[in-house]
């Protein structure tokens, strides 16, 4: 099995890498649309800012290589942010796949922005991507903008408002939070998004 | 009753106080030392960072307690060492004193950087790694210990011999550090580092009080009351220990659920 991670900008990729190694997964680095069309699986992953890592899609002709994929992607953090209509971020159109627009997560004394570390979720809706997890997964988040819940929300996380920690539209998946540093729950995770068909 | 006594789960977020084993760092091996002296080895990283990992740390630090003083950065074979077997956050400090040295480590696979006395000599090092990164990334740590009635920064605290003192208030500190990107702030509280007699409750309720970014206590933890204490008094956000965990007085597992019990919330391992 072919595993594209795209390349989207930032500097923290190899965690992702190890842990899909972890998995006997071999995943391929790349920006090139060739690749990535080709690829069983691919994953969209993203440290920093919303705006940066869209000129970057494009740049490299991408954002509509990105939207017609039919094989099972996951959006991991601002990869996942990514895959809705826009951004409160530097007010950025993204890809347009999920409806709704992140929104800055609110700060209030005893509650500090970024949303970081590990944080319980709600599951609202059975989804492959969780199968053997429990309905309350606890899952390692850094973030300060966050997605509206809506129809295809799959598992909620809370900060100040509830947000969607997992997306599911179709064949494209997203998690607001790093499976890849989130221990047995994200390695499961992970594990279901190979697996998934 | 401050909302810091309620369980948090009466708050409306779901995060869970965080426990930080730190590893000290010198020549490839964790050592520690007590009040920054008379460093002995406890290990190899990797074989701890494994254990800790799958005891259910929630993240780790690696200091490499060398790095500043010789004037040499982080040696970066262990940081993807490191990287590889591990699934929890961790973070790197020591010695990164540029841009590029940070984008070496994050390369590598660590999560954040953490910052001490280049921040201290340089402070728009601060915004120029958080312009690149993302505040998320950059972890400000400071030294810190009481004299002439205030709470002041030491930094090149890897060698008893070169340190100095720096002259910054360390309350005005961490708000200038703040607001330049700084991400997190771990506080190591320098007269109570290595004691076991608890956390510097005090000046890390007076850290609290001006610090909007997550907070970390480090230095004293010797009993998991003192845990429950510094997540109750100090509202702090994660919890730092080494000699505590490395010498196996206190295992992760019993330390956590001694906190439930206490009606802190924490992520069960």
């Amino acid at each position: 099995m072919s595993l594209a991670i795209i390349d989207s900008g930032g500097a923290n990729i190899a965690s992702v890498m190890f842990a899909l190694r972890r998995l006997g997964a071999e995943p391929v680095f790349t920006a090139d649309a060739a690749v990535i069309q080709r690829a069983d699986r691919v994953i969209l992953p993203g440290v920093g800012a919303a705006a940066a890592a869209m000129t970057r899609l494009r740049e490299h002709g991408l954002v509509d290589t990105i939207r017609a994929l039919a094989q099972p992607v996951l959006g991991i953090c601002l990869g996942m942010q990514l895959l809705y209509e826009s951004s409160e971020e530097g007010d950025v159109e993204c890809l347009g796949i999920v409806p709704g627009r992140l929104a800055r997560l609110p700060a209030a004394p005893d509650r500090r922005v970024p949303h970081m570390g590990w944080s319980r979720t709600t599951v609202v809706s059975d989804d492959s991507l969780l199968a053997g997890l429990d309905d309350e997964p606890w899952f390692y988040f850094v973030h300060s903008f966050a997605a509206p819940i809506n129809e295809h929300t799959v598992a909620t996380g809370r900060h100040g408002v509830r947000f969607t920690a997992i997306t599911r539209r179709d064949n494209f998946h997203g998690a607001q939070f790093h499976p890849e540093r989130s221990a047995g729950a994200g390695a499961q995770l992970l594990k279901n998004f190979l697996e998934t068909t | 009753m401050s909302t810091a006594d309620q369980p948090r789960d009466t708050l409306s977020t779901g995060l869970a106080r965080r426990i930080i084993p730190c590893l000290d760092v010198r020549d490839g091996q964790v050592v520690k030392g007590v009040q920054f002296r008379d460093h002995r080895v406890m290990g190899d990283i990797v074989e701890l960072a494994t254990r800790y990992s799958a005891e259910g740390a929630d993240e780790l630090v690696f200091y490499d307690i060398t790095a500043s003083p010789e004037g040499r950065s982080v040696d970066r074979d262990w940081v993807e060492r490191v990287a590889e077997v591990i699934d929890i956050p961790f973070c790197v400090a020591g010695g990164i004193r540029s841009v590029e040295e940070a984008r070496e480590v994050l390369r590598s696979g660590a999560d954040k950087v953490s910052i001490n006395t280049p921040a201290v000599n340089d402070p728009d090092l601060v915004d120029r790694l958080a312009d690149a990164f993302g505040s998320q990334c950059v972890v400000v740590g400071i030294d810190s210990i009481q004299q002439d009635g205030r709470w002041t920064t030491r930094q090149m605290t890897g060698d008893p011999d070169r340190m100095s003192a720096t002259g910054l208030d360390t309350l005005e500190w961490i708000q200038a550090a703040t607001a330049r990107g700084a991400g997190e702030i771990v506080l190591n509280c320098m007269s109570s580092d290595g004691t076991r007699d608890g956390y510097d409750l005090a000046q890390l309720a007076a850290a609290r009080a001006v610090c909007t970014v997550p907070l970390i206590a480090s230095g004293g933890a010797g009993t998991a009351e003192h845990f429950i204490e510094v997540f109750r008094q100090a509202d702090v956000d994660g919890a730092l220990a080494a000699t505590v965990f490395h010498s196996g007085a206190l295992p992760i597992a019993a330390l956590k659920s001694t906190l439930a019990d206490a009606g802190i919330r924490v992520r069960p391992c």
